[in-house]
């Protein structure tokens, strides 16, 4: 079978100079849940839309379900369903309305009704789209995306800035769509969303994967789970670094914003090292953490930078 | 089994009947057209611009343009020797009652003349003989120095060798709201055609909703036909409330059939339609989109003959003026409108307004920039 959603030697060009995506490949089976992860800017609005049919790539090949848009463009808005990152729905419509509108493109559609119940938006069915919270109308939106009975779900950063409760309810949209057997494809700068949703994921920058895999794949490669952090008074942190590296259990060390991160394999046998190290250097220890890793430990060691930096 | 008992029993199958029937062809064109409707219905704005603020224009224009009984021409007699005697001349001659006589002082009477109090000024020169001071360029100051002259004339005894009579005619359909109501028609669809789809393409391609749109199965073809059929609606109500208007409120006549003024207002909101599609192919801001919109609508305020005859135009310039499709559509409403013209004798006017609304349908469907 052909994967769902499959893309090679991407590459987009505006206007001839800037370059929003360089050679990005992508293969993505049906029935996963796939998240593009990277900092804004980093090219996933321009791939997923094109992907989503929406703009042309300067160069390479797209196939959803093994069909091109070329060819396929009307079959293929048949099984998608997709929300932009920014879409305002006309705001003098009600939600049951601006549902049914969409219901109306679709040869075998979804029952409004039944969407707006699954959306949890049956109660502000007859409101006016204008009087919706944000966590409401992203719902509307991905509601827009579901009523066409899709196989693929293209989400594009679909809980930024929502409230945590409003994400949850989201994601489990998102799960139960997946276990109905659909196929997703987002974008996100939120790294626990990323975790939490998508069995594999790509994490690009500057146009192009930097690392692709599962969660605790992409974890692992890092070299070890745990993180720990520390901060000490006085010495001159350039010298120290290589102190740092030699400790036992370190696979690698940065520095963030005065603090000493130590990517570790083992804790137990680093720390206390570690407090060794630290006596002997005469200084004082003013801070100590350790955590699990997460895709920023990942994203920052390929990257040298933070997700959500500006 | 254990399959079977973890799905929860509380999700219950959406009955059958719940399920809509598979979409047909017209489904999307049906669905736009019905939103589009009932998003115009909660604008007030549009309400008010569309149906209001043309009937409330020529209610004004009506008003002020009313059919006075006879106009009384304002004139001004220097004081001086001589200006009791024209004055008593002017009173008591045949056209004592449409001119008002004033004796004012020669400063006073030409600073009143210059604000167009006075139509004209009668200067006493001398014994028994008068100067007129009139504005060859006011219609009404002409009209008063041959008024005021004939009543001088014939005052002081002049007798005429013909023997001339003149019967008062102001019958419905030469009068100026006549003329005025079929303008406001065409100028109502041109203003509404360009506005009411320019502005709202523009406006939802500002808000990435017809993006969102193009990412579904819709037929683009049948965005841009609901889009203008709203228009279509809306004018229908247009035509009948300015229509009525004038029936009711200034007895005007409409010698035409409803089907053929039905007909030419399609037609040229069809035309407006494409030429507002043009207009707004390709402007990503409300903003830039305005500026476009008054460039192309400015030459038809001016030129199409809404408010004055376009006649009025030196000859030189006519060729350009019958080939703007306000032009056309204006001419093509009066005719029909008063005095009855067939769609038969009309078909210059018509073939302009369709090459017009079919070029720029064409055009706008190449350039369009649906993201």
């Amino acid at each position: 079978m052909a994967p769902a959603i499959q893309c090679r030697d991407l590459r987009k060009t505006y206007d001839g100079k800037v370059e929003a995506v360089r050679g990005l490949n992508l293969e993505i089976q049906a029935g996963e849940c796939f998240g593009l992860l990277g900092p804004n800017g980093a090219g996933k609005t321009t791939t997923i839309e094109i992907l989503e049919g929406l703009l042309a790539p300067t160069s390479g090949q797209v196939t959803i379900l093994g069909q091109t848009w070329k060819e396929h463009a009307r079959e293929l808005r048949e099984v998608m369903g997709i929300s932009l990152q920014e879409t305002r729905l006309s705001e003098k419509l009600t939600v049951l309305e601006t549902i049914k509108l969409f219901s109306g493109f679709y040869r075998e559609p979804r029952a409004p009704v039944e969407v707006l119940e699954q959306m949890q938006l049956s109660e502000k069915a007859d409101s006016w789209v204008g009087k919706l919270s944000g966590g409401q109308r992203q719902r509307l939106a991905v509601a827009t995306a579901l009523v066409g009975n899709p196989k693929i779900l293209f989400l594009d950063e679909p809980t930024t800035g929502l409230d945590p409760q409003s994400r949850r309810q989201l994601w489990d949209i998102i799960r139960s769509f997946q276990q109905a057997g659909g196929t997703v494809l987002l974008t996100t700068h939120y790294m626990d969303e990323a975790e939490r949703l998508c069995d594999r994921l790509a994490i690009v920058d500057h146009g192009q994967v930097i690392a692709e895999g599962t969660p605790p794949d992409l974890i692992e490669r890092l070299g070890g789970h745990h993180m720990v952090e520390f901060q000490v008074d006085g010495t001159s942190n350039g010298d120290a670094i290589d102190v740092w590296r030699a400790l036992p259990g370190v696979e690698s060390v940065r520095h963030d914003n005065g603090l000493v991160c130590l990517n570790v394999r083992e804790p137990h046998l680093t720390i206390p090292a570690l407090l060794d190290a630290v006596e002997k250097e005469g200084s004082q220890l003013l801070h100590l953490t350790t955590r699990q890793a997460s895709l920023e430990d990942v994203f920052v060691r390929l990257t040298g930078r933070h997700l959500r930096e500006d | 089994m254990t399959v079977a008992q973890q799905t929860p029993p509380t999700r219950v199958p959406p009955a059958p009947s719940v399920r809509p029937p598979r979409n047909g062809r017209w489904s999307g064109f049906n669905h736009l057209l019905t939103a589009r409707l009932l998003e115009l219905k909660r604008e007030p704005e549009v309400i008010f611009w569309v149906f209001g603020f043309p009937v409330l224009l020529a209610l004004g224009l009506g008003i002020a343009f009313r059919n006075k009984p006879a106009d009384i021409t304002p004139v001004a007699i220097v004081a001086g020797p001589g200006a009791d005697s024209a004055l008593s001349l002017l009173q008591h001659s045949s056209r004592s009652s449409s001119i008002r006589a004033t004796v004012a002082a020669e400063a006073e009477a030409l600073q009143g003349f210059r604000l167009g109090k006075y139509d004209l000024v009668i200067v006493p020169s001398g014994p028994g003989s008068f100067q007129y001071r009139y504005d060859p360029a006011r219609p009404e100051s002409v009209l008063s120095r041959s008024e005021v002259d004939d009543a001088l004339q014939s005052g002081a005894g002049r007798k005429d060798p013909l023997p001339t009579t003149a019967v008062a005619s102001s019958e419905p359909g030469s009068r100026y709201i006549d003329f005025l109501i079929p303008g406001l028609l065409g100028m109502n669809l041109m203003n509404s055609g360009m506005w009411g789809i320019g502005f709202a393409l523009v406006d939802m391609r500002q808000r990435k909703l017809l993006k969102r749109f193009v990412g579904t199965p819709m037929r683009r073809t049948d965005f841009l036909l609901a889009l203008t059929s709203s228009r279509l609606v809306l004018m229908v109500i247009e035509i009948v409330l300015l229509l009525g208007f004038g029936v009711l409120a200034f007895h005007m006549r409409v010698q035409g059939s409803v089907f053929t003024i039905l007909l030419l207002t399609t037609i040229g909101a069809i035309s407006f339609g494409g030429l507002g599609l043009l207009t707004a192919s390709r402007a990503q801001k409300i903003e830039s989109v305005s500026g476009l919109m008054n460039l192309v609508m400015m030459p038809m305020w001016i030129f199409s003959g809404v408010f004055f005859s376009s006649e009025r135009f030196p000859a030189m310039l006519q060729p350009f003026i019958k080939l703007l499709p306000l032009t056309a559509l204006n001419d093509a409403l009066r005719a029909t409108i008063l005095q009855g013209a067939s769609l038969g004798a009309q078909t210059g006017r018509l073939l302009v307004l369709l090459l017009w609304g079919g070029i720029s349908f064409a055009l706008a469907l190449r350039w369009f920039r649906w993201t």
